[in-house]
């Protein structure tokens, strides 16, 4: 140990391609084989501008009138029309009254005449309604349409720009507390890696603006498996933005944990969340150490792959046990908690396995999947209390798990996305973070991609 | 010989006991309480084993990360710091100054080193627990760390002053005449040993004198062996040291624990000590504590300190004594310390062995504690010796080291003190109250030297 070095981090493997591709010969080299150009993303500080140039609200209606007087209200530079040769820091498209897919065009192609202009890693993000079996089909088709524009588009943008959408509920303005919270999450470089997703807003949430640079303070957060990789980068990322965090993992993981705790003044709880008192000794540690629990990050996860076909009780049973029967267990105590309490946050990390199949994750993707369909059905119990269910689903992220894939493996999978490169633990915890907030009260039941737009599932 | 000096230790017994007993509850009364809050140990490793490349100062740190992890202290002033290592490197001067700077704890810590051979731990708790109760400090983390793999190497005696006249010398010549005198038997290196300085014998051999004193059995010293090693798995079974202990290097056991011994693997084991004894000797590796490398720490509080940062209160410590014999000329084992100052702390407090739940007693040798068990039983020792009209009494058994000691876990000299005291006062908070009164507990530590520190604690 270096008696110098306080605290130590695992090193992540680093994207060499990007890193090459990015300036120079490298450049050039990959511009004239046709080969992928990954950017530099933009990502997340504190003390870096929420986007890198002016703001365009696309629209006519109210709606994108009062979205425009919130970007104003955080001190941006808004427009409302282009200006030749200006370059863009993002296009928010505001689309809340659509009555039929011939009304997209207008708007679309004020879009369209903006998107040379805009710089590097810029943003598009559109408001749209929720299409329901309630709508005439006109409007369903119309609402349903943005879905296709918003993947679509992310998939032509380059050089780090990604389009993200957000979907409004029946009866939530289009600036409602919530949807501006994930407007403020799409702009920003906590969603780097997020890309072709959509976040819904299902009610309005708080209208308390919170200090912008700490947006948890004064609340108190567990995550589990976080002595290193993502969960770690969690950890990290709720203690920057002002929560008092404990970590947990299982006691042989107890010496990196221990340096993430002191690395974030937190303290370490050393617990295998497969015990059947995990969640009885997370609640008492947050009451006996912090008087309550308000955020609740389920990251531990395991994989023991397979093909089913060769599969074992023991690998099957794992798995099942760490990702989501644990968490299943451990929800049911912090939920008959009066320490937990209103504003409460559950977050969970998922997979894109748990979406789109993986062959030889069987077991792994039942447990992600899982954790989706918990997600859907916590959520009305929370919502009784103002608190939020969602979940996190991370494609492909550089991590030591990920280092141990064989190079050409490992360099496809890292390609085959939007942005063309590989996530970092900081983007899964952007996300959480985001959903973590107070101003995200609204924003429950979702299932976020983490994932460059990976080509597969949704 | 003998007797006068039987005599001599009898007198002064009384003595102690008339003259504390006396006056201990008005002036104790006074003080206000050091608690335990919690405590910090890395597994323990064999010598030569997982911790071979870890020196003294790198553990510490370990054991106080850990420590500061556990009870959120980053960055935190703690009133003082105080560990210390039996077999320690000259460079290490200011280990625990260096290990705190290290460690994720404020810089503004101040540490102090201290040495009291197998008892260090003990004695830092002690002298930290009368700091707070005197008010002097709020909190503070009593430690030890010992590495017999990383152990310092000195050169020669004659090596030693041939080098130190080499720097004084001025001229050229006079150092070609000084460096002329090195002889090769000069050059073989001094490597320390668990010798006693005053009879040449290591500890071993004193313990295999004193277990063949009190007839302790071979059979009895196994069966203590085997139930340390049992005790100490099934606490891992049970996940009780999931708040004790933080992994290092890779280890997350204790590597001595065998789990699967038994009787019958002991009883194979040929015998390590006394072989002098011919058929007596009892004394086997495995009824015998190895060499070990690790750390302990222990969080000690003023209630108030505890109570403000909403961390946890275990137990309080009590009361503390030390004791030493005479090992070199009188009739006393190198370790049979404790069996004199268990006696005089309890006298102090107004207890008998009846009045504790728990008893840890240091193995440092299965024989150590079967012969201070055995004194205390014995009616002649506790009238000469102890100066009492009868047997100073028989502990229940199902009471010691319940959770296994240091034939399991190993005994890094220093550590030790540490990881009992950590233990013990988890296992009195678990226990709660007994017959309406606090859980109580005893610890027991032997030392080189002839000596002894032994504490009582009460659980919250």
């Amino acid at each position: 140990m270096n008696p110098h070095n306080k605290t130590s981090r695992p090193q992540q493997n680093s994207d060499k391609y990007t890193e090459f591709v990015s300036r120079g010969l490298g450049k050039d080299l990959a511009k004239r084989l046709g080969l992928p150009q990954p950017a530099i993303l933009r990502r997340y500080s504190p003390l870096a501008p929420l986007v890198e140039g002016p703001i365009l609200v696309v629209g006519q209606g109210a709606g994108a009138d009062a979205v425009a007087t919130v970007l104003l209200s955080w001190h941006q530079d808004v427009r409302r029309h282009t200006a030749p040769k200006e370059k863009l820091g993002a296009i928010v498209v505001v689309l809340d009254e659509l009555g039929h897919p011939e009304q997209l065009s207008a708007p679309m192609l004020s879009v369209a005449a903006a998107l040379r202009g805009l710089n590097r890693n810029a943003r598009v993000v559109s408001i749209s309604r929720q299409a329901s079996s309630t709508d005439t089909p006109a409007v369903a088709a119309a609402r349903n349409g943005v879905d296709g524009i918003v993947r679509s588009l992310a998939k032509e943008l380059r050089a780090g720009a990604t389009a993200n959408g957000i979907v409004l509920a029946n009866g939530i303005a289009a600036d409602a507390p919530s949807a501006m919270s994930a407007l403020r999450f799409f702009l920003s470089g906590r969603s780097a890696f997020v890309d072709g997703q959509f976040l819904t807003a299902s009610c309005a949430g708080s209208v308390t603006e919170p200090d912008w640079t700490k947006p948890l303070t004064g609340s108190v957060a567990v995550v589990t498996g976080a002595a290193r990789g993502i969960g770690a980068a969690i950890a990290r990322t709720l203690a920057r933005d002002g929560a008092t965090v404990f970590v947990v993992d299982v006691p042989a993981a107890g010496d990196h944990l221990a340096a993430v705790a002191n690395e974030i003044h937190g303290t370490a709880l050393q617990l295998d969340i497969t015990s059947a008192d995990a969640g009885e000794r997370i609640l008492e540690h947050a009451i006996s150490r912090y008087g309550r629990l308000d955020i609740v990050v389920h990251n531990a996860g395991i994989t023991r792959d397979k093909l089913l076909a060769n599969m074992d009780g023991a690998k099957w049973d794992s798995v099942i046990a760490v990702n989501i029967a644990s968490q299943l267990r451990m929800n049911e105590v912090f939920l008959a908690s009066p320490a937990f309490g209103n504003n409460s946050r559950i977050i969970s990390v998922a997979s894109t396995s748990g979406i789109a199949g993986n062959r030889g994750q069987s077991n792994y993707a039942a447990s992600k999947a899982g954790v989706m369909g918990m997600v859907w059905s916590t959520a009305p119990l929370l919502a009784e209390r103002g608190g939020t269910v969602n979940a996190v689903a991370p494609g492909f992220i550089e991590t030591e798990m990920t280092a141990k894939i064989p190079f050409a493996t490992r360099e496809v999978a890292r390609r085959l996305n939007s942005l063309q490169q590989g996530g970092k633990p900081g983007d899964v915890a952007e996300a959480i973070a985001f959903f973590a907030q107070p101003n995200a009260a609204g924003v429950t039941a979702n299932v976020l991609r983490v994932c460059g737009q990976n080509l597969v599932g949704q | 010989m003998t007797n006068h000096s039987a005599a001599e230790n009898q007198h002064s017994v009384d003595t102690k006991h008339g003259a504390k007993v006396a006056s201990a509850p008005t002036s104790r009364a006074a003080l206000r309480k050091a608690v335990v809050v919690g405590g910090n140990r890395i597994p323990f490793a064999r010598s030569g084993g997982a911790y071979s490349h870890s020196s003294n100062q790198d553990m510490l740190t370990a054991a106080l990360d850990g420590l500061v992890a556990r009870f959120g202290l980053a960055d935190e002033e703690i009133g003082e710091v105080a560990a210390g290592a039996v077999l320690k490197h000259s460079r290490d001067f200011n280990l625990t100054r260096e290990a705190v700077l290290g460690s994720a704890l404020s810089a503004t810590t101040p540490a102090y080193d201290l040495q009291q051979a197998c008892a260090t731990g003990m004695e830092a708790v002690i002298g930290l627990s009368n700091k707070i109760k005197l008010g002097q400090i709020d909190s503070a983390i009593a430690g030890g760390v010992d590495s017999a793999s990383d152990a310092p190497i000195a050169v020669s005696e004659g090596l030693r002053a041939i080098l130190l006249d080499l720097n004084r010398a001025k001229t050229m010549g006079q150092k070609a005449k000084i460096i002329s005198r090195i002889r090769p038997k000069d050059l073989s290196p001094d490597a320390p040993s668990t010798g006693e300085p005053r009879t040449g014998l290591s500890m071993g051999e004193h313990q295999a004198l004193t277990t063949a004193q009190w007839k302790i059995s071979r059979e009895a010293q196994d069966e203590l062996a085997l139930a340390s090693h049992k005790n100490l798995a099934a606490a891992y079974d049970n996940h009780f040291f999931d708040d004790l202990i933080t992994p290092f290097r890779g280890l997350n056991r204790d590597s001595n624990l065998r789990a699967d011994t038994s009787m019958e693997k002991l009883a194979k084991l040929k015998p390590a000590f006394g072989k002098s004894l011919g058929d007596a000797a009892t004394m086997t590796a495995g009824n015998s504590t190895p060499l070990t490398d690790g750390a302990a720490t222990v969080l000690l509080a003023s209630e108030e300190w505890a109570t403000a940062r909403d961390l946890p209160i275990l137990a309080d410590i009590v009361d503390g004594e030390a004791a030493a014999v005479d090992f070199v000329h009188g009739k006393d084992g190198l370790l049979m310390a404790p069996a004199f100052a268990v006696p005089r702390l309890l006298a102090r407090n107004g207890l008998t062995l009846a009045d504790f739940d728990y008893f840890e007693i240091h193995e440092a040798f299965a024989g150590t504690v079967l012969s201070t068990l055995a004194a205390w039983e014995d009616e002649e020792f506790s009238k000469t010796r102890l100066g009492l009209d009868d047997a100073f009494g028989s502990i229940d058994r199902t009471k010691l080291n319940v959770n296994g000691s240091s034939l399991a876990a190993g005994h890094p000299f220093a550590a030790t003190g540490g990881r009992l005291v950590a233990s013990l006062a988890k296992m009195l908070h678990e226990r709660g109250q007994v017959d309406g009164r606090p859980a109580r507990g005893l610890i027991s530590v032997c030392a080189a030297g002839g000596q002894s520190v032994v504490i009582i604690m009460e659980g919250r």
